[in-house]
């Protein structure tokens, strides 16, 4: 006879049927012995196949076209259609003055506190922390964009729009949610063949509800700030600001198209 | 993607059972499927490549699952026994354990989501306590725990209810 007593978990596993012959003989001998026991084990049992018989016709239907998985595979194969905007970006970087009329916003080292300025140096942190990641770059992949644009508009309390860079040699890659003083940010990345990583944040604004795009850089990092009824951006990358100029306004002219 | 259909494709019909004893509605359980077969499409290239894909892809499922029960607000768009769509049940084709089945199936949904879901994984998917751990989330002691209740409240649910029953042998867990 046994010396271990005899548990739930034995009993589970006779159930389930994972004991090894000399446990199961042990609890057969308990069973014999405890008839309320058995009643109890074998109404189990008996649930257990009803449980399966219930449920098997399930997988034995046809299945359905929508779960066709070679199909769902090819279609998210299949690239998205440029969006119309692409063209009008690529038309505009033609046309942009580099940086006339924006503003220059000087010693972000101070840490500004408000404003498009405390934007644009929370953009320039989650660059620094994110952009070098090889590991986890991102929260949530481009693949699931909707759920990612679900959950950075259910944190920021508004509907917010992922720009879609792909009119550039950028691609989406992703997003997640990152910590600011000025509470949640939603973070989008973007990169490119060259393995060169763009962010863009993007939060609400107290201060500068509207805000002209303004041109900032940190040592080889430049980013462009605004900020459209009460919603501020801030795309930076470590590219010449003139190259990163046409993007924000592409960005920006998609963000306004969709608002 | 073409070892991701390989290893995926004869998963589907027990996503669907697990989908369908969860939501047991059919159009509301493959719905679901379909979302996390897109799911597993778009995420197949981050999976560990020595990860069991079963493992793998009801993990998948199982967080859809949760995340859809939750959003209904209460219970799971809660299915009278009468108005039961009898094409979204499984149905025998002997009359009486179709009754059996569906009152068995309306009785498991009144079960607590996390007992269910242990219940579904371990009896109808045939998951290893290790595995239905994984899946959900939890520590193995947690499933274990978890069984026993769904198995004994379901037992005395699908009992006469009306009846006490004084004296019920218990087990107490020995850690």
């Amino acid at each position: 006879m046994s010396h271990r007593p005899i548990t739930e978990d034995d009993l589970n596993g006779f159930i389930d049927e994972t004991l090894d012959a000399r446990r199961r003989a042990e609890i057969v001998a308990y069973l014999e012995a405890h008839p309320d026991m058995a009643k109890r084990v074998a109404g189990m049992c008996a649930q257990r196949d009803m449980l399966r018989a219930a449920l098997a016709p399930v997988a034995e239907e046809p299945l359905p076209p929508e779960l066709d998985l070679a199909r769902l595979a090819e279609v998210q194969r299949r690239p998205t259609q440029r969006p119309r905007w692409a063209a009008a970006a690529a038309a505009i970087a033609l046309v942009v003055l580099g940086g006339a009329g924006g503003w220059s916003l000087r010693g972000l080292s101070q840490t500004p506190r408000e404003g498009v300025a405390a934007l644009a140096h929370e953009a320039l942190a989650s660059y620094a922390v994110y952009a070098p990641d090889r590991v986890r770059p991102v929260e949530i992949r481009a693949d699931d964009r909707a759920q990612l644009v679900d959950w950075v508009s259910q944190r920021l309390g508004r509907p917010i729009t992922v720009p879609d860079l792909s009119g550039s040699e950028y691609r989406f890659m992703g997003g997640r949610i990152v910590a600011t003083a000025h509470g949640p940010a939603a973070l989008f990345m973007y990169d490119d063949d060259k393995g060169s990583r763009l962010v863009m944040l993007a939060r609400p604004m107290a201060v500068d509800a509207n805000a002209a795009m303004a041109r900032h850089s940190d040592g080889g990092v430049s980013g462009f700030s605004w900020s459209d009824n009460g919603l501020g951006y801030s795309l930076v990358g470590a590219r010449p600001a003139d190259a990163l100029h046409p993007l924000a306004d592409a960005a920006r002219r998609q963000i306004r198209g969709s608002a | 993607m073409e070892d991701m259909v390989r290893l995926i494709e004869p998963l589907i019909p027990a996503l669907r059972r697990y989908a369908r004893g969860l939501l047991r509605d059919r159009a509301a359980a493959d719905d679901l499927v379909q979302d996390c077969l897109e799911r597993a499409i778009g995420r197949w290239h981050q999976r560990r490549a020595d990860g069991d894909p079963r493992t793998w892809i009801f993990t998948i499922l199982h967080n859809l699952a949760m995340t859809r029960l939750r959003r209904s607000a209460t219970r799971p768009r809660h299915v009278g026994l009468d108005e039961a769509d009898a094409g979204g049940l499984a149905v025998s084709a002997r009359q009486e354990d179709g009754l059996c089945y569906r009152e068995l199936l309306a009785t498991l949904a009144q079960l607590p989501d996390e007992q269910r879901t242990v219940l579904l994984l371990v009896t109808v998917e045939e998951l290893s306590y290790g595995e239905t751990a994984k899946v959900l989330d939890i520590p193995v002691g947690t499933v274990m725990s978890r069984l026993s209740r769904a198995r004994e409240r379901l037992l005395r649910m699908m009992s006469d209810e009306a009846r006490p029953q004084p004296g019920r042998p218990y087990l107490r867990s020995v850690k």
